[in-house]
């Protein structure tokens, strides 16, 4: 029953936007159902709708796991992006400079600088809020706006191929490079970019479900969330808790660095996030902030940025914009769930 | 350095803190009632879209500005409704406020002018001249006056204090705080507008930039107080108009080490280590009556 109730809300909530999204696909022009059957039809076709729904699930459990740790604590990661995108320069960094090292010390070492650069860039508004009390979205969202402009001017002045046009770094050594799963599964072609990545990122979720729910660091983290002044009282110290929750949040959003780095690009590329942290909010609402849910939330959004590129072409007037209305509709409802409880404020 | 360098980078930090002071002026309306808007970013998008939308279609600059900031309060609303009304929580609402603007002008477009996210362009004849500059620091005394010496000003403050004290008082702490955001929604949206079809001539995907973004962050910078607020916007519209011309001149400094000055010193002022940057106390919370 208490299941039953977690699952209720999310289903309502997707229901409600995929009913406002509807409208909207009505008002510009287009037939609903013919989209929806576009948009999650092509999603799931094998191997090259499944192949690429789990590529783009892939950032977003990262994100998504990002985003939920946070919020266990009652904090707001808004910089996952940020966290992101200096993690996926650190990675590309460590792939083509150690270029001499093998696969056995390049791959783990790139994974760390991965972890390890997201959990910095999102240690600095954990230790100001811990510190100062100040507010980590004011923080994480400077933070989103500097690791931009960082990583431009870095990539600009140091990594660039002589001539090359594109703000892209040098490519990585072919030693940081991480299988493929069509290299795995028969029938999956390898040029379908899902990747080992996917499969470290069920793990995460394994492993943010034992942190959170078995470990003591997990249970003050959620303490913490739950009721920071009685956490206190109980002799858990706030301020470290805090510091924990954004360190953790930040390594696992810099692990989408290892999907796009090491696994598909093979070299950092200003702006090859769309929006994976921002996405992660979304994804960690609607699962609930527990693992289980942000992953089938994860996949639930990559097969519709999957299909939203059939939608794209084959419809009259719509465009994969439209997963982003979706997306939005979806938080919307969630936040505001009180709409379905009959609940009434004022 | 020649006085024409710098009178023109003084016009152009004029210029370009304008949308930022319109935005901050209505986060100001919002947050001192209460109410966190972090979703400046989605209702400047909205402003912008259907301000050069209609313009485009009625011929008349004043007419988009009449529906961008229409546009503008509507989506407050959403907000409102939101976080006022259901108690959502502010942040995350405003989150899916920015995304949802973020596709909905694209997917319009996409229906309307067969574009990828862009209107038609506007010809330099319909477009508004210089009046959201003048709007914009009009505001700034105009606000300050409001806040600190009118009856509103004072219910707005007492709202976003002490929300219990107000309702004691007879205030109505919804209808307070509706008012401030849909404000603050009409006043972001002529920021956009003025993006839209004042400094450039037809609306492009995301063309706000994370305007609403800085805009809050000056607010915050600027101790949510309407005169601070106005100077941070000048510094953020300075840092801006540095970097563009300082784009290819300097080969050693790149602009975006400039770029993110205004970033960190939002960061070190949040922190409290240029005088303490206290938020209105019941900022983000909603207010239950009993």
């Amino acid at each position: 029953m208490k299941y039953l109730r977690h699952l209720a809300l999310p289903l309502i909530a997707v229901l409600a936007a995929f009913i406002a999204g509807g409208i909207v696909v009505l008002l510009i022009g287009d037939d609903p159902v013919y989209t929806y059957r576009l948009l999650i039809g092509s999603a799931l076709s094998w191997p090259d709708g499944i192949g690429y729904t789990l590529f783009y699930a892939t950032p977003l459990i990262f994100t998504g796991l990002a985003v939920a740790v946070g919020f266990r604590c009652g904090l707001f990661n808004i910089g996952a992006e940020g966290q992101l995108t200096i993690a996926a320069l650190a990675t590309a960094w460590i792939g083509f400079t150690f270029s001499n090292l093998s696969a056995w010390m390049l791959v783990p070492l790139a994974c760390a600088a991965a972890i390890l650069a997201g959990a910095v860039w999102a240690a600095i508004p954990g230790v100001l809020k811990a510190r100062f009390g100040s507010h980590e979205v004011i923080n994480t969202i400077m933070m989103n706006f500097i690791a931009a402009g960082v990583t431009s001017a870095l990539t600009q002045s140091y990594f660039k191929d002589p001539g090359d046009l594109i703000l892209q770094t040098h490519s990585i050594a072919a030693a940081a490079h991480i299988p493929r799963l069509g290299r795995f599964i028969p029938g999956m072609p390898e040029r379908i970019p899902t990747n080992i990545a996917f499969l470290l990122a069920i793990a995460a979720c394994v492993l943010v479900y034992v942190f959170l729910w078995k470990t003591r660091w997990g249970y003050e983290i959620r303490a913490t969330g739950a009721n920071p002044k009685a956490a206190e009282y109980g002799g858990i110290s706030v301020r470290r808790q805090i510091m924990l929750a954004m360190v953790v949040s930040g390594g696992l959003a810099g692990l989408v660095a290892v999907n796009e780095v090491m696994g598909y690009r093979y070299r950092y590329y200003q702006g090859f996030s769309p929006q994976y942290g921002f996405t992660g909010i979304a994804v960690a609402l609607l699962g609930r902030n527990h693992p289980a849910g942000v992953l089938v939330a994860a996949i639930f959004f990559g097969a519709l940025t999957r299909g939203g590129l059939f939608v794209d072409i084959f419809t009259e007037n719509v465009s994969k914009d439209l997963v982003l209305v979706l997306q939005a509709l979806v938080i919307l409802f969630v936040a505001a769930e009180a709409l379905f409880r009959g609940a009434r404020a004022s | 350095m020649s006085d024409i360098l710098n009178l023109s980078i003084i016009y152009s930090t004029i210029r370009l803190a304008a949308p930022l002071l319109l935005a901050a002026m209505g986060g100001l309306f919002s947050e001192r009632s209460g109410v966190v808007n972090i979703a400046l970013e989605g209702l400047m998008l909205a402003g912008a879209f259907t301000s050069a939308s209609v313009t485009h279609y009625a011929g008349s600059p004043w007419l988009g500005l009449l529906a961008g900031v229409a546009a503008g309060v509507f989506i407050a609303f959403i907000h409102a409704v939101a976080c006022i009304h259901f108690e959502a929580d502010q942040v995350v609402t405003g989150t899916a406020i920015n995304i949802l603007m973020l596709g909905v002008p694209t997917l319009l477009s996409g229906a309307l002018f067969q574009t990828t996210g862009s209107t038609p362009q506007i010809p330099q004849s319909n477009l508004i001249p210089n009046a959201p500059i003048v709007i914009a620091f009009l505001l700034v005394p105009s606000v300050w006056y409001m806040l600190y010496r009118t009856p509103f000003g004072l219910r707005l403050r007492a709202v976003g204090e002490n929300p219990e004290a107000a309702d004691t008082a007879g205030v109505s702490v919804s209808r307070v705080r509706y008012l401030a955001v849909l404000t603050s929604g009409a006043l972001a949206a002529i920021g956009g507008a003025y993006l839209s079809i004042g400094q450039s001539s037809l609306f492009t995907r995301n063309m706000t930039a994370g305007r609403g973004y800085i805009a809050l962050a000056a607010l915050i910078f600027g101790k949510w107080r309407p005169v601070q607020t106005m100077l941070a916007c000048l510094l953020f519209g300075f840092a801006e108009a540095a970097s563009i011309q300082m784009q290819g001149v300097t080969p050693y400094i790149r602009v975006e080490y400039i770029q993110i000055i205004p970033y960190v010193l939002t960061m070190v002022v949040l922190a409290g280590f240029i005088g303490a940057s206290r938020a209105p106390k019941a900022l983000g919370q909603p207010y239950k009556k009993r």
